[in-house]
């Protein structure tokens, strides 16, 4: 489980995360969504430790994450794979040598056994014959998907995705959206989904928080949402001709 | 400007914290240095090669014409071109070509590295990416630019040596006599001290702006151009101090 606590973070004279509280619980999809600057980012990145958050605290399992010196958080960070926006593929490497970089940082694995786990993360995103490959010659939604085989190559117990269906139709971003699912699932991996994807919302959504201007506005689960009547809510989800339609 | 001065140069010493910790795997290490050796030296060889062999020529050519008395003898140009290599030329101008060289490439692939949020990635892997990134680049340069020194100054030695020969103005005798002539050995140390000190600017500031790159394609140009040009000065700057601290 992770938590933040009264979480507040601004970047000189523009606070953009103010006294955020929320919970993300273990073998669910907990989805961080909001509009464009609402906070989102920084609240993941806050989440992670690559910002620096002002005030308040971030816990993993109980354990003061915000608090610790950076060799501390080294040992948590072990525990999290993360998925960016643009995949953040080493490209100078190839998918098989991705895949494997976690595992030879971290593991006192032969060759042999970190190609094998690498050969098992890729056939659990449904990717085979792609080893060789550099990531400049993957698509946009082959390249997050090395990049989910990347995050979950040392088991993580946490797992961050930073809008996982930005660039991608709405058939490959449903592909990316259940193996996301089925991965906290099978794991039960705490996993935080950051994006403003209606689909994806309606898809994996089991723990909804909104940001609204940098203040937690909403939370619930993709039920709730559709029935909700919190104006600043609704506005944000039926924003399209197309769910005002359906709803 | 002087508060943003003095903020690059905290954050600057911050990163060089950061930069010499322990690495997390000395494998790993030793094979990014083995790499960057690679990277950073075995593909600049060529430029120094051809700058040095010219630049030894022409001073030859222009000791030559320059002495206009016969009283000053001949092996004076083997001399002075010896000099003006091993004291300057070679551990300073060269030093400054790599600068442009090396410093673009290490900026930019630091840069363009932090825009594609991979230093992120390396940083949530828990890995301290400026150990990774940075420490190995430092280590090549600090072992591979002296050698590239000491072979510029053979170079350039040479190409003054085959200026010489083919323009008649000097003979081969006079001319690798002057070589040897008044040879101190602490004229290479002095080089080698230059050589190790500029390849550490060079190569952590360089790297410093290209881990701070914020934005975009642009601003990696920016920061690549940012790294030649404040390790050029840096360059210029040490050089006078160290030439003082150490020849006078």
């Amino acid at each position: 489980m992770i938590e933040a606590i009264n979480v507040s973070k601004s970047f000189g004279d523009n606070l953009v995360l103010d006294n955020v509280s929320v919970r993300f619980d273990p073998g669910m999809c907990n989805l961080i969504i909001g509009q464009s600057g609402s906070g989102k980012t920084v609240l993941m990145k806050c989440l992670v430790g690559l910002f620096e958050i002002d005030s308040g605290k971030v816990l993993y399992d109980e354990r003061v994450f915000s608090k610790m010196s950076f060799d501390e958080m080294r040992m948590i960070r072990q525990e999290i794979g993360m998925l960016f926006q643009g995949g953040a593929l080493f490209d100078s490497m190839t998918v098989e040598e991705n895949v494997i970089f976690p595992l030879t940082m971290f593991t006192g694995q032969t060759m042999a056994e970190k190609v094998e786990r690498a050969n098992f993360c890729l056939s659990r995103v449904r990717l085979e014959n792609v080893n060789k490959l550099f990531p400049a010659e993957l698509s946009g939604g082959m390249k997050k998907r090395v990049a989910i085989a990347r995050a979950i190559a040392l088991n993580p117990k946490y797992l961050f995705c930073d809008e996982p269906n930005s660039g991608l139709d709405p058939l490959t971003a449903n592909v990316i959206d259940k193996l996301i699912s089925e991965i906290t699932q099978e794991y039960n991996i705490t996993t935080v989904v950051n994006t403003h994807d209606m689909n994806s919302v309606i898809e994996i959504g089991d723990k909804i928080s909104y940001i609204h201007q940098g203040k937690l506005w909403w939370e619930g689960d993709k039920d709730s949402i559709l029935k909700s009547d919190n104006a600043e809510l609704n506005e944000f989800v039926f924003a399209t001709e197309l769910t005002r339609k359906l709803k | 400007m002087i508060k943003g001065f003095l903020f690059h140069i905290g954050r600057y010493i911050l990163l060089m914290r950061q930069v010499f910790k322990k690495p997390e795997k000395q494998s790993i290490f030793i094979r990014q240095i083995m790499v960057e050796v690679d990277n950073l030296g075995v593909d600049s060889v060529g430029i120094v090669a051809f700058l040095s062999t010219f630049m030894g020529a022409v001073l030859c050519i222009q000791t030559a014409f320059n002495i206009d008395t016969p009283l000053i003898p001949l092996y004076t140009i083997g001399f002075v071109t010896r000099q003006s290599v091993v004291l300057e030329f070679s551990p300073t101008i060269i030093s400054l070509i790599l600068a442009g060289k090396v410093g673009s490439r290490v900026a930019s692939e630091l840069g363009t590295m932090r825009v594609t949020e991979q230093i992120d990635a390396i940083e949530i892997i828990g890995i301290n990416p400026a150990t990774y990134l940075i420490f190995p680049k430092i280590v090549a340069a600090v072992i591979v630019n002296p050698i590239l020194i000491l072979m510029s100054m053979i170079m350039a030695i040479l190409g003054g040596w085959m200026a010489g020969i083919f323009t008649g103005l000097v003979a081969s005798s006079e001319y690798v006599y002057g070589i040897k002539a008044f040879f101190e050995s602490y004229d290479i140390v002095y080089a080698m001290i230059k050589t190790v000190v500029f390849a550490f600017l060079i190569v952590s500031i360089s790297g410093y702006h290209g881990f701070y790159t914020k934005g975009g394609a642009f601003e990696v140009g920016t920061s690549s151009t940012k790294g030649v040009v404040h390790s050029s000065i840096a360059i210029i700057v040490f050089n006078l101090i160290l030439t003082n601290l150490l020849l006078s």
